[in-house]
């Protein structure tokens, strides 16, 4: 299961992520229908955006699967995230008021 | 994985909004973030593997946050109120530090031979160095916070990369800040909650107002001529800020925020400021230095609730902290260790991915299920409400008997004759400990000893009331208000063995 703050990044757009809940499931995390691949990992030169993955993220917005595991996207790009072929849903935010 | 993160993606998402106002500095997140690269190169290029800091922060907090985060460095913010001598022991327990001093407390350090940068200097070379960015490991240490040591010698807390990144990252909802949303920030940055408000508040994408030196006066013209929405108060400035609204009679029209914590504020104050700001949110905000800050909220809904309720559980919470945030779980368990359920008082222990528990020299003080004993007595409700009752070290035993000195406290504090109390425990030949109320008097009362003791009596049992009861102009606190009782035990224990007054 990879660590929680682990860095990814998408091979086929400007799509990054921190890992803020693991779980198995993000064995198989994709942007743009590619597997993700660490933030300093190789990207394979014949990857292309799946046009049916191509929803885009946004930066700051946090990305879930139904197994309870969240990203959160620290760079924005093109892609949409999934895990296999199930898109990931984005993270209802439920504000906490000021408090530092 | 870096702090440095919640700085870029606050840079790139919005470079030339205003993020930092301090004195005559008014800094955009992009001009933060490139003076944070050279400032990284100024510490890279000393050789230094921690960041001291003496100084009253303002702008150069988040620039030296940021810096020694990008350098890859830990950062330490010392407390500038202390003597020369307690500095140096401090500076002299970090690892291969540069000193970084306003100059205001060039002085204080005198003699300090180590690496020394004046602040201005550190500016300066910052902002023409060659930009250096380096990337952590999610378990290096981003900040060192000393512990206010008012129980014991102070203990280095060594708060992660994860502990910070997993704290924002989890409160704060990024870039959701209002253009107008404004933080006054007005808490030492050598205290939690000075670090975590830099940090959040850049991340939310708030303006920071620095007010460096807090002056009641001085923080409410700041609230109107900055048109501040959001503030953050530990309870002796919240008492002096209240004070100066009454005796001005200003108003806060821009102020829709007010958090405050650092230690316990009495509820007749909380019920004083609600009164007096009706249209302000009130935020609780609890925890510790070795939680990253922030563990448990009781926010503006839950403030509001219980003033406006005639169900006594529900108007209790107004001396409540609140609930957990997100990604925090809380357990109250016994002196076996076993958990205990709603309304069953015992130790605070917290899990979470922003609990640190990690202190130079000792290690970590977890679990070995990564729990963190917080040494605060506490009970929960049955709607998860949690309720903080003092530190257990201040725990009085009187005649075999446990007695929480929170307990009398929150029942003297309501008599209209006291503005503020302590209850502490005093040694005695015959009970192990007596209860002695040390009482600050309400401006112009009188109050009667034998008065007090009964009153505690109509409400506590009768092993609750107060042995004696003595006045005090005022009680010893720290800066953010803690109260230093091992300064009354003293007092007190003195006074006994010279056969004393002070009854």
């Amino acid at each position: 299961m990879i660590k929680n703050g682990s860095r990814l990044r998408s091979q086929v757009c400007d799509t990054e992520v921190i890992v803020v809940k693991s779980s198995d499931s993000l064995d198989d995390l994709r942007a743009g229908g590619v597997a993700m691949v660490a933030i300093d990992g190789e990207k394979a030169a014949d990857a292309a955006l799946d046009a049916e993955f191509a929803d885009g993220t946004v930066m700051g917005k946090r990305y879930v699967d139904e197994s309870g595991a969240e990203v959160l996207v620290t760079k924005a790009g093109a892609g949409s995230l999934s895990v296999g072929s199930t898109k990931l849903a984005l993270k209802e935010a439920k504000p906490l008021p000021a408090s530092d | 994985m870096s702090i440095s993160l919640l700085l870029d993606m606050a840079a790139s998402s919005a470079p030339d909004r205003v993020a930092v106002v301090s004195d005559e500095l008014r800094w955009t997140a992009g001009h933060l973030n490139t003076l944070t690269e050279g400032g990284a190169g100024v510490i890279q290029g000393s050789g230094a593997r921690t960041v001291a800091y003496v100084g009253t922060g303002g702008a150069l907090l988040p620039l030296l946050i940021f810096s020694s985060a990008r350098a890859g460095v830990s950062f330490a913010p010392l407390n500038y109120r202390l003597s020369g001598v307690k500095l140096r022991e401090l500076i002299d327990r970090l690892e291969d530090p540069l000193l970084i001093c306003d100059s205001d407390y060039v002085d204080s350090v005198g003699g300090y031979e180590g690496r020394l940068l004046r602040s201005e200097d550190f500016l300066d070379a910052a902002a023409s160095a060659d930009p250096v960015s380096e990337m952590p490991e999610p378990d290096d240490v981003a900040v060192v916070l000393f512990t206010s040591g008012t129980t014991s010698a102070p203990k280095a807390v060594e708060l992660s990369h994860n502990n910070l990144v997993s704290y924002i990252t989890g409160t704060v909802d990024f870039a959701s800040a209002d253009p107008d949303d404004v933080a006054l920030i007005c808490v030492p940055p050598y205290h939690v909650a000075g670090v975590g408000a830099a940090l959040s508040n850049l991340y939310a994408g708030r303006k920071m107002v620095y007010l460096r030196s807090f002056d009641p006066a001085e923080w409410v013209r700041l609230i109107n001529s900055e048109r501040v929405t959001t503030a953050t108060v530990v309870p002796t400035m919240l008492d002096r800020v209240i004070t100066e609204i009454k005796r001005a009679g200003t108003t806060l029209p821009t102020l829709r925020n007010l958090a405050y914590g650092g230690s316990k504020v009495p509820l007749p104050l909380v019920r004083t400021a609600l009164e007096l700001l009706p249209e302000v949110g009130f935020v609780n905000a609890y925890g510790l230095t070795e939680t990253s800050s922030t563990i448990a909220v009781l926010g503006p809904e839950d403030h509001r609730a219980a003033r406006a309720s005639d169900d006594p559980a529900v108007v209790r919470r107004l001396g409540s902290v609140g609930r957990p945030v997100p990604g925090i779980e809380v357990e109250i368990r016994d002196e076996l260790g076993a958990v205990l359920g709603p309304d069953e008082p015992g130790e605070l222990f917290v899990r979470g991915e922003q609990v640190s528990g990690k202190y130079t020299g000792i290690g970590s003080v977890l679990d070995e299920n990564g729990w963190f004993p917080t040494k605060d007595v506490a009970v929960l409700d049955a709607e998860g409400y949690l309720f903080i009752g003092g530190r257990s070290d201040d725990t009085i035993i009187r005649g075999g008997e446990n007695i929480a000195p929170a307990e009398i406290e929150d029942v003297l504090v309501e008599h209209p004759g006291v503005r503020e109390v302590a209850v502490v425990g005093v040694e005695d030949a015959e009970w192990g400990q007596i209860i002695v109320a040390v009482v600050v008097p309400e401006e112009g009362a009188d109050p009667d000893p034998e008065e007090l003791r009964t009153y505690v009596r109509g409400t506590l049992r009768g092993s609750r009331t107060p042995d004696r009861v003595v006045f005090r102009d005022g009680l010893p606190a720290t800066p953010t208000g803690k109260v230093l009782r091992r300064e009354l035990i003293d007092e007190l224990t003195l006074d006994a063995a010279v056969g004393g007054a002070g009854q």
